[in-house]
């Protein structure tokens, strides 16, 4: 029992705290709660020029979709033997965003890594506006969009049922459960909080909206026993699912015979590759967030610094996995595979390898030291610059291999349109505008999370505090005795 | 008009932080109420053994519809690939079920997601908009700063004096009858 007691002592040292400011559970509400209870007028007008920045690139990108499905694929850069353009990287490219926001709200959450309080709730935001600019893709990727619905089992006048041995196929299943999972387990974390506001509530609109929202939602510890329990299974059902997830798109291609394509390290590659896209994404939006909106006490040095070593950590998998790849292409000798990988370094799309490399490999190895992890500055940039070679790295899987294959008479190189350009510029309008709807009117940090990690959270904290009184004020004797 | 007869519906009391909730909680347990609740703005660590509260058995439920989603996966895809449109794909079997495991898997996913927050909505009888802790305005806080623990007048050991003095001897302030106020 006194080993028990002393291992709690406040006194003993203990990691950085994971919320700084000296804050209360009060405060906590507060500083949090009041971003979004900004009367609409008050709304900064920062906010509202990014906003229509944001959603006219929306607009635009809806418009060249209007546009695609009057006048066809066409007008797109697709060619003969290059079929799966900027559409398809772009999907693969926005869902593997998606996934470190389940990263960080499920497998984070098994291992118990409590800083993820202060990042869960915006990254998981992240990963539902991701995973709907991915679905865009695939949807007017078909051409005939009219008939996406042949996708799903469901009867259609034809009679005929999808062929459920294709990988593509199984996408549909896999992200759109992801979605919806997605979509649950962000939900049931925002009861508690949304239950917060509405207690907050003065405008008896604002009330009624968020009283539904939060269902009658009272704090009490019966609901918590079932609400935990449920968040647990949902981290633990999530955990497999965005593994699947990425794996089911690496298949797309991996279950494809085309060289570049056909090998077996896909699944865990691309599952690599997508957290690491997915951090560089959360630590871009984490750095902007938390400079407008001051919200350095909870997203602190310490939570970036955990971030910038799963960047390191992942972007040296990814590294890794390129190197394998080149192993295996001279290792299995194909001719084929090998011809390409030849391609991919010293090809017509050499430049799109090379800055893949230069963004994945050598920007986040900087982060072996601490001052860099911990250089705002420097963080933002390879964010952004992770997140570029990512793309590239799409691009390269994607293109190289299709436009060179096995026939060089029908090798072609690929060019995008404006409209493939267009098109993905106007998928960040899409992804930022619900963004930027998000931080103003939900609450971006899990408050009752957050709440959950200070150390008055725990009752054991005041016993301590109790031990530590009675050493203050105790004799020397009675300090031994409690030692 | 006679005297508007008020119904008490049970008592709220406050606690100074967890560690006084909590054991709190014990003695309310320790004197033999049931139908008892603490409110809390974060699930508190250990008040579900304070308050005499066995595991959640949402796990079952959950287990059970997620098995209900893999065998629905499985059925799907056999009758549509083998029985209702049968096509040779690649030479394989028309029931060629190493092809289905990634759909059965997302399947059994999907149906335990919505089993978790369905049945974790249903186990909390919520949405529930109206509850007789809701009368306080005090109850506010328990979603911000406040500990709370209320006694609902249907357990059998509820007396409107006693119970409100328990609450007082173990240290709950502010004491106050929830009485429905309109």
């Amino acid at each position: 029992m006194n080993t028990a007691e002393s291992n709690i002592s406040p006194s003993a040292p203990v990691d950085a705290p994971l919320i700084t400011g000296n804050q209360s559970f009060s405060s906590v509400t507060r500083r949090i709660s009041e971003i979004v209870e900004v009367e609409l007028k008050k709304t900064p007008k920062a906010w509202y020029i990014a906003f229509s920045i944001t959603s006219s690139l929306a607009g635009m990108m809806t418009l060249m979709i209007g546009w695609l499905l009057w006048e066809g694929t066409g007008i797109w850069g697709l060619n003969n033997p290059v079929g799966w353009g900027w559409a398809i990287v772009n999907f693969v490219f926005w869902v593997g965003i998606g996934h470190a926001g389940t990263l960080i709200s499920a497998i984070l959450f098994l291992f118990r890594q409590r800083w993820r309080t202060s990042i869960n709730r915006f990254a998981e935001a992240m990963t539902i506006f991701a995973v709907i600019c991915a679905g865009i893709f695939p949807g007017i990727h078909v051409g005939r969009a009219w008939v996406a619905y042949y996708m799903f089992p469901i009867p259609n006048q034809m009679d005929m049922w999808p062929n459920f041995r294709s990988p593509l196929l199984w996408d549909v299943f896999a992200v759109g459960t992801y979605f919806t999972v997605s979509c649950l387990f962000w939900y049931v974390g925002l009861i508690p909080d949304l239950a917060t506001l509405r207690d907050r509530a003065v405008n008896k609109v604002r009330k009624a909206i968020l009283a539904l929202f939060s269902l009658g939602w009272r704090g009490s510890n019966r609901q918590w026993r079932h609400y935990e329990k449920a968040y647990l299974i949902l981290a633990g059902i999530a955990t497999p699912l965005v593994l699947s997830v990425h794996s089911v798109v690496s298949m797309d291609f991996a279950v494809g015979v085309v060289p570049g394509w056909h090998t077996t390290i896909f699944p865990p590659y691309f599952v690599a590759g997508a957290i690491f896209s997915g951090f560089a994404m959360v630590m871009t939006l984490a750095i902007i967030a938390r400079k407008v909106y001051s919200l350095e006490d909870f997203i602190t040095m310490h939570h970036l610094e955990n971030m910038n070593k799963i960047i390191l950590v992942t972007g040296t998998m990814v590294g890794y996995a390129y190197a394998c790849e080149f192993f295996i292409a001279w290792y299995g000798a194909n001719t084929y595979e090998r011809a390409i990988f030849i391609n991919r370094a010293v090809g017509p799309y050499a430049w799109a390898y090379w800055t893949m490399v230069t963004c994945n490999v050598i920007v986040p190895q900087l982060f072996w030291f601490r001052r860099w992890r911990r250089n705002i500055v420097w963080m933002f940039i390879a964010s952004i610059l992770v997140n570029v070679g990512m793309w590239f790295e799409r691009f390269v899987i994607t293109v190289t291999s299709l436009s060179q294959d096995f026939m060089p008479s029908s090798w072609d190189y690929y060019t995008p349109t404006i409209f493939d350009i267009g098109i993905f510029i106007g998928s960040f309008g899409v992804f930022l505008t619900l963004f930027l709807l998000f931080l103003r009117f939900l609450p971006m940090i899990a408050m009752s999370e957050v709440k959950g990690i200070l150390p008055e959270a725990d009752p054991h904290y005041y016993k301590a505090q109790e031990i530590k009184d009675k050493q203050v004020i105790g004799t020397e004797g009675e300090q031994v005795q409690l030692s | 008009m006679p005297e508007e007869i008020k119904k008490i519906e049970g008592v709220l009391a406050e606690f100074g932080n967890p560690k006084e909730l909590l054991e709190a909680a014990e003695k309310v347990r320790d004197a033999g109420y049931k139908r008892f609740d603490c409110h809390t703005p974060f699930p508190v660590h250990g008040m579900d053994a304070a308050m005499g509260l066995g595991p959640s058995r949402l796990g079952w439920l959950v287990a059970a519809m997620g098995f209900a989603g893999t065998l629905t996966a499985l059925a799907m895809q056999w009758w549509m690939s083998a029985v209702d449109y049968p096509v040779v794909i690649s030479g394989k079997p028309l029931f060629s079920f190493q092809a289905f495991i990634p759909i059965i898997f997302e399947v059994t996913i999907l149906f335990s997601a919505f089993a978790t927050v369905i049945g974790m909505l249903g186990f909390n009888i919520l949405p529930r908009f109206h509850h007789p802790v809701f009368y306080s305005d005090r109850i506010r806080k328990a979603t911000d700063d406040g500990f709370f623990l209320s006694i609902e007048s249907t357990d059998p050991f509820f007396r409107e004096d006693k119970t409100k003095e328990l609450l007082t001897a173990i240290g709950g302030q502010e004491v106050e009858y929830l009485v429905a106020n309109d």
